[in-house]
């Protein structure tokens, strides 16, 4: 059994909320298959105040094996370096201070969702509280544990990035390290495991046929492919979002609105508006990933020339206005 | 008298920590710390108004489309901006959908399991409970999380995904429902609601909904074994441990009102307090800062106007929350204020026999479940996949905004204030601010502070087990506390 602590800072509590989503199994059934056994997690143990304490003491003093340490939300490190923006409750020590001493003898370190990997949406703004990832500041390498830190597996931390997480993305995470099947190759060069970071949002996106022509969506809510001006980044996001549903058969598309590319790091300042497409002269400034810029324009000036009736109305409208034509072979 | 630090607080949601002053076996007063600042108030500054959909919901991912909704709120207030019905009928549905959820994950996953603690070995009804309810291990859990999982997969529909949705908009919902999809919420919650009268009530949802008194409770109860369901093993539970003489809070409830349509609510806004039922007066709320690691702005304000600069050099101060006051009292916000706001008839009864407790709250919870998941199948049916789902309108270059909601732990509020077309001020009042306040300037102490005082300590206790489930019973969000 690997022994799993799982502890929670500058963050929403968003991507245990999501983990909690995980179906085929529950999570807590998988854990128990894979040999994971939680020693502590911030809504799911029963340890609470000095038990909890006790716990965390155990560790440190080598009584208790750390194998997989999970960090969920960004490292406070303000004010000051000072690490006071967060104070671990009953602890009076900063938690910066107990996760560089974890991640010191865990064997793994996950960083889950975007805050923990690269700081996120706590370090956006003036970021006022100092907020960092645990090995990534936005996409500079460093963050709280510096460039060069290893767990003691020999590895770099690992970014499960999202904002929030799959639950999928998670599980099938621990269950690698579980396996022994983990190893820094199985990352991205943002620290993102492969398995979910090699897809675009894109691949299997249900607006695929507006994309291809591109017949585009003007307000929230239409129909049409969201590239051209509502902000969407899916075809340069980093994730399975559209071939790993969420919820059921939802994902930010399916749901009405635009990709915020959310895996990636300072995905929290884009430097525009979220949900409006910058352009010069009327080209989008963001690109499809691997497309060469004078083939995109040029095929997308083709593909507007050829839009069929039904896509055009299709795209800036709430409803299917126009269902596709049905062909009889007689008559 | 001794002083205990209990914390770091598990099964809420962020970090919580509370100081007890005991005595004689008993809490003589407490202070609670929200130990975590992230500045959302301030991240917020500079960008354009509508990115705080992007923002706003991050704050939390526990009650992220309630963030949502008062968001878009405040937002359509300052573009003056209205609903088509089918965008308020989704409104409704994705926030049912995440309240429900929370309710359900707190009574399964936060607040049950301390009964399951072995310093309750010796009860009578500590075999059952264990065996139900035991943190990670227990039989409920394992039932619970692929109902909780499936009933999200309205989220899936109508939101995308659940936490963090940007479907919720000003003007309605991005997301149209399509006929096949409108036959798959019907389906959805048609199985929830099943598991719920199974599994969490063993009886009909109309039954639970229509309870008039505690009488007819404790009546409907002792009707069946108290294994038959697990509304009625908290009840045993509840019952032998004499819940409703711990954690009495302030009896003065506060609501925003929840669920429009029309410009009618399914539940009524305003303020209670000893039988007198007030109108919501939003002009009353203000906010202080004399013990709050904040620059001490002297006197209260209005969230308005009001100012958020982070500084530990308030030595007064012992947390990183604010103390929201209306018209300078201590109010308790949440289901068991909604309800008796409302005037629900058992709730109101509850609270005049015994007041605000742990049983009180709990009750309200779970009732709120039997009605909202009743009330939802009536909204799918309402959707029109022909009407429009949402207007779309211009934002004005300088405007202010308000945005009230229920969240599942009661009254959220956000104030708006753009100027040159920016966010100039943004002020977000949550739940727990209120229930969770350090003391103000009259030291007034906050609703959990009152309501601990009195609840029993052992003789060697470090995390009392009483005061654990009076902070669980009030379901607090650290993280939308502070934001």
């Amino acid at each position: 059994m690997l022994n799993l602590l799982w502890l929670q800072s500058g963050g929403c509590g968003g991507c245990s909320m999501s983990l909690l989503n995980a179906e085929s199994p529950d999570v807590l059934t998988l854990f128990e298959n894979a040999g994971i056994n939680l020693l502590w997690h911030p809504s799911l143990s029963e340890a609470t105040g000095d038990e909890c304490i006790t716990m965390l003491e155990d560790i440190l003093n080598g009584q208790l094996r750390l194998d997989i340490l999970c960090i969920e939300g960004s490292m406070m490190t303000g004010p000051m370096g000072t690490g006071k923006f967060h104070i671990m409750g009953g602890t009076g020590k900063p938690m910066t201070t107990w996760v560089k001493e974890l991640a010191d003898i865990a064997r793994y370190t996950v960083a889950v969702g975007s805050c923990a990997a690269y700081g996120g949406i706590t370090a956006a703004g003036a970021n006022d509280t100092d907020a960092t990832g645990l090995q990534f500041d936005g996409e500079v390498a460093g963050g709280l544990l510096g460039k060069e830190f290893t767990s003691q597996s020999g590895d770099q931390v690992v970014n499960i990035a999202g904002c929030p997480v799959h639950p999928d993305w998670v599980t099938e995470t621990l269950m690698s390290i579980a396996l022994g099947e983990h190893n820094d190759e199985q990352l991205d060069k943002f620290g993102r495991p492969r398995m979910y970071a090699d897809h675009l949002v894109h691949h299997g996106c249900s607006r695929n046929e507006f994309y291809e022509y591109k017949a585009s969506a003007v307000d929230m809510g239409d129909r049409g492919c969201m590239m051209e001006n509502m902000g969407c980044k899916g075809t340069q996001a980093h994730a399975d979002c559209n071939t790993r549903p969420w919820n059921g058969q939802g994902s930010c598309t399916n749901g009405g609105y635009p990709c915020i590319n959310c895996t990636a790091p300072e995905f929290e300042e884009p430097g525009h508006s979220f949900c409006q497409t910058p352009k010069v002269a009327g080209i989008p400034v963001g690109l499809p990933t691997d497309m060469p810029k004078a083939w995109f324009v040029a095929l997308a000036q083709l593909s507007k020339a050829a839009t069929p009736e039904r896509l055009k109305k299709n795209a800036i409208s709430e409803q299917l206005i126009y269902p596709p034509t049905i062909h009889k072979r007689k008559g | 008298m001794s002083r205990i630090v209990a914390g770091p607080f598990n099964r809420v949601e962020g970090d919580l920590e509370i100081t007890l002053q005991t005595a004689s076996g008993k809490v003589q007063s407490a202070e609670v710390n929200s130990p975590l600042y992230r500045g959302f108030e301030r991240i917020l500054l500079g960008h354009k108004p509508m990115d705080a959909l992007v923002y706003t919901p991050r704050i939390c991912g526990i009650c992220s489309v309630t963030q949502s909704v008062a968001s878009a709120r405040a937002l359509a207030d300052v573009m003056n901006l209205s609903m088509p019905v089918n965008g308020e009928l989704c409104t409704n549905l994705v926030l049912a959908n995440e309240n429900i959820t929370d309710l359900l994950t707190h009574f399964y996953l936060f607040f049950m399991p301390d009964f399951a603690r072995d310093t309750y070995a010796d009860k009578p009804w500590f075999n059952d409970i264990h065996s139900r309810f035991k943190a990670t291990s227990g039989s409920a859990a394992a039932q619970m999380l692929p109902a909780r999982a499936d009933f999200l997969h309205l989220m899936g529909i109508m939101a995308g995904k659940w936490p963090h949705t940007l479907s919720l908009q000003p003007g309605g919902v991005a997301k149209a429902i399509e006929p096949k999809e409108r036959m798959r919420l019907l389906a959805i919650v048609a199985g929830f609601k099943r598991f719920l009268e199974n599994t969490l009530f063993g009886d009909s949802l109309a039954t639970i909904s229509q309870l008039q008194s505690e009488a007819e409770l404790w009546q409907w109860c002792d009707e069946k074994d108290w294994q038959q369901s697990d509304f009625r093993r908290f009840l045993q539970v509840a019952r032998v441990q004499e819940l409703s003489t711990l954690g009495r809070g302030t009896d003065h409830f506060l609501s925003f009102g929840a669920y429009g349509l029309q410009g009618q609510t399914l539940w009524a806004s305003g303020s209670y307090c000893q039988g007198d039922n007030k109108p919501l007066a939003i002009s009353q709320i203000a906010e202080d800062h004399s013990h709050s690691w904040m620059t001490n702005t002297g006197s209260p304000h209005p969230p308005a106007q009001g100012i958020t600069q982070p500084s530990l050099d308030n030595e007064a101060g012992y947390s990183w929350c604010k103390a929201p006051r209306l018209a300078n009292q201590v109010v308790e916000v949440g289901p068991l204020a909604r309800q008796v706001v409302d005037g629900h008839p058992l709730i109101r009864d509850l609270v005049a026999r015994s007041g605000g407790n742990v049983l009180s709250r709990i009750v309200a919870r779970l009732l709120e479940m039997a009605l909202v998941v009743q009330q939802m199948e009536l909204w799918i049916k309402q959707i029109d996949p022909k009407a429009p789902f949402c207007h779309h309108g211009e934002m004005p270059g300088e405007a202010r905004g308000v945005g009230l909601v229920e969240a599942a732990r009661g009254s959220l509020g956000h104030w708006l204030e753009v100027k040159n077309g920016k966010i100039s001020n943004y002020q977000i009042i949550a739940p727990t601010s209120w229930n969770f306040s350090p003391r103000d300037n009259q030291e007034q102490p906050g609703a959990l502070e009152q309501a601990v005082v009195g609840a029993p300590v052992a003789e060697g206790e470090k995390t009392p087990v009483s005061v654990q489930h009076i902070v669980r019973s009030f379901d607090p969000c650290m993280a939308c506390t502070v934001h």
